[in-house]
């Protein structure tokens, strides 16, 4: 038998901690709720109260807590970010995660025993740019963006000594994470520095002749026939015209699931599977997390995945297996 | 911070303005005689050379590289080499590394791979590696970097903060379609129902970027490859003495299908304090006809926005 992957999952809430906890997460992330990390959705994430009892009810189960400071701190302000980091050192957390070169320096310096994982936020896509923050700040993982094909990720894991942790499932970043401003252009708030993209508090619906239109700040997203589902205006997801057609041109409305690439993301060397869905209530995320916990068993065993359709779960019904295959480029 | 023990260097307050990177994929004829001109004409004192979008349309420019490059130093101009934004494999860092080898030429970083390949020797960034607060400013300061061009969403009191802390050298992009997003999936290809390894060079029907409207036909990005880009052209000729005030003294021009030796010299009368920036704003709206220009982000609002004399000049 094959060591398993490690299995890390979304906790947006603490009620969302214990049902990937009961479901067979081995590790857990999370964030403050504030602008310190990259899911700051109004309703998520963890008061300071909230994350050392989180941290201690993942612990007393075996369980491991990452917590994701994964924005990038404000000139004049950094705070609110430092704190963070001190804090969840503080409360014993397993590893933070980070994007700011900035923060990751503070990070290093301040508390050399405070285990360093980068987010995807830092769009770290290659094999040297891994290698500068592992050199510099000695990263111990880098949670790798969604732009890599299997190969590249197993040539990577050939040439740094670093653990990488891949998406499995949930939400397709479309762009390199961390360097889209899209978001910021329509609605003036930042997803690099505030944390949210597509801000809810800029999102209106407008029926139009019996018509749905979608809106994020002044620019409209989609427009949706009576019958056709309703999904969230995320500004990369949306419909517009280009070369006189009308499509998704960035992405169609998809997730990623690549379950069935397990046993090549072991033979690439990846160390950890990471389900998206902060966002996510309870139910999604005991489902989605057991039937990841069932699959990376069964693969560590070398055995057939077990059947199971997530497909009721992911956005329009309809899945990717995203750039792990590079039919998608 | 000691201040005693390590003075802090007064940028050159003399302004200086940047030429771009072409983003676009141009022919080579066309990008080699756009070169030729600024390097002949245009009131610039740097310029920067080199494919940032993808690697694919590197090998029709390359040729033109070294007279492009000897012309605009004979004709006085700082050549500055970029580098790509997005780098993933080997082709990728190899055309970093060929352009690293050339120590004679400051290298202007887009991604920060790029990092390991100058380790030790004094480099640029641009506006897509993430320089947002004094954390990361000092550090990279401290491993060698010597001008920092701004990300263009940072609002003026991130600027004057960074400004107030910085040794490097400040730039902020103060003409030009904005660089919103960066992906490996090739947007103009499908578009065209093609895949990016089979692309056609579709990318080099669209000198200006393919416009994306809404559903509604509001003009909205342009799309050039893998890189999105706003429909409008940030513009800050308004705030050119903000920024002075401020201490950056660094501004770019990023390269569009218009008139770019009258859009410098636009930049330089108004530094020069020889025409009023409302003039100039005139002067470029009359430059790139149909043309919004943008200054949100420098205000803290939805970059789209034109705020202040931008608002009256739509």
């Amino acid at each position: 038998m094959s060591k398993p992957l490690e299995l890390v999952c979304p906790a947006g809430t603490p009620t969302s901690l214990r049902a990937a906890v009961e479901a067979g997460a081995d590790t857990v992330y999370l964030g403050f709720r504030d602008s310190t990390n990259a899911r700051n959705f109004p309703g998520l994430n963890f008061n300071r109260r909230e994350l050392e009892d989180g941290i201690a009810h993942a612990h007393d189960r075996g369980v491991k807590v990452l917590v994701a400071v994964n924005t990038y701190p404000e000139a004049g302000d950094p705070g609110p970010w430092h704190r963070a980091v001190d804090d969840a050192a503080a409360f014993g957390a397993d590893a933070v995660i980070l994007a700011d070169i900035g923060l990751a320096d503070y990070a290093r310096r301040t508390h050399p025993g405070l285990r360093l994982h980068l987010s995807v936020q830092a769009s770290a896509s290659s094999a040297e740019s891994i290698a500068f923050y592992h050199r510099e700040f000695g990263i111990k993982r880098v949670v790798l963006p969604r732009v890599l094909t299997i190969a590249e990720i197993a040539a990577i894991n050939r040439t740094v000594p670093v653990e990488t942790e891949v998406f499995v499932f949930g939400a397709m970043g479309i762009m390199a994470e961390g360097r889209c401003v899209l978001s910021s252009y329509v609605t003036g708030q930042s997803p690099n520095t505030v944390g949210v993209c597509s801000p809810p508090s800029h999102v209106h619906y407008e029926e139009v002749g019996g018509r749905l239109v979608s809106k994020l700040g002044a620019f409209t997203i989609d427009v949706l026939e009576a019958e056709e589902p309703v999904g969230y205006p995320t500004l990369c997801k949306g419909r517009f015209v280009a070369c006189g057609r009308t499509s998704h041109l960035f992405e169609d409305p998809t997730s990623l699931n690549a379950i069935d690439m397990l046993p090549e993301l072991m033979d690439a060397g990846v160390t950890a599977l990471k389900i998206e869905g902060r966002q996510r209530g309870r139910a999604y995320v005991s489902r989605v997390v057991g039937v990841f916990r069932r699959a990376v068993d069964a693969a560590a065993r070398g055995e057939a995945l077990p059947p199971d359709d997530l497909r009721a779960l992911t956005e329009g019904q309809s899945e990717t297996a995203g750039a792990y295959r590079r039919t998608w480029h | 911070m000691a201040l005693t023990k390590k003075p802090r260097r007064k940028p050159k307050s003399n302004p200086q303005l940047t030429l771009g990177p072409v983003l676009f994929n141009w022919s080579a004829e066309k990008w080699r005689d756009f070169y030729f001109r600024i390097a002949d004409e245009a009131p610039v004192d740097t310029v920067c050379v080199g494919e940032v979008v993808c690697l694919k349309r590197w090998p029709f420019f390359e040729p033109f590289v070294a007279e492009v490059v000897e012309r605009l130093e004979s004709a006085g101009k700082e050549v500055v080499r970029s580098t790509l934004s997005l780098i993933m494999d080997a082709r990728d860092l190899d055309s970093v590394r060929a352009i690293s080898v050339d120590e004679s030429h400051f290298v202007e970083v887009n991604d920060v791979a790029a990092l390991t390949l100058l380790a030790g020797r004094p480099f640029a960034t641009g506006p897509m590696v993430n320089v947002y607060n004094e954390g990361t400013l000092d550090f990279l300061e401290r491993r060698g970097a010597k001008r920092i061009s701004l990300p263009v969403e940072l609002p003026r009191a991130s600027l004057a903060a960074l400004a107030r802390q910085s040794k490097a050298e400040l730039e902020v992009q103060v003409y030009g379609r904005l660089p919103l997003a960066i992906s490996v999936r090739c947007f103009h290809a499908r578009a065209h129902g093609l895949h990016k390894d089979g692309c056609q060079y579709v990318c080099g029907e669209d000198a200006d970027g393919m416009p994306l409207t809404t559903l509604d036909g509001t003009a909205f990005l342009r799309v050039n490859g893998t890189q999105a880009l706003s429909d409008t052209y940030g513009n800050l000729v308004c705030e050119l003495d903000e920024l002075r005030a401020m201490g950056i003294h660094r501004f770019r021009l990023s390269p569009q299908n218009v008139d770019m030796i009258a859009v410098a010299q636009a930049f330089r009368d108004v530094l020069a304090g020889s025409r009023e920036p409302e003039a100039a704003l005139g002067d470029l709206a009359r430059l790139a006809p149909g043309i919004s220009f943008s200054n949100g982000f420098f205000h803290g609002v939805e970059g789209v926005s034109g705020v202040g004399p931008l608002a009256s000049a739509e």
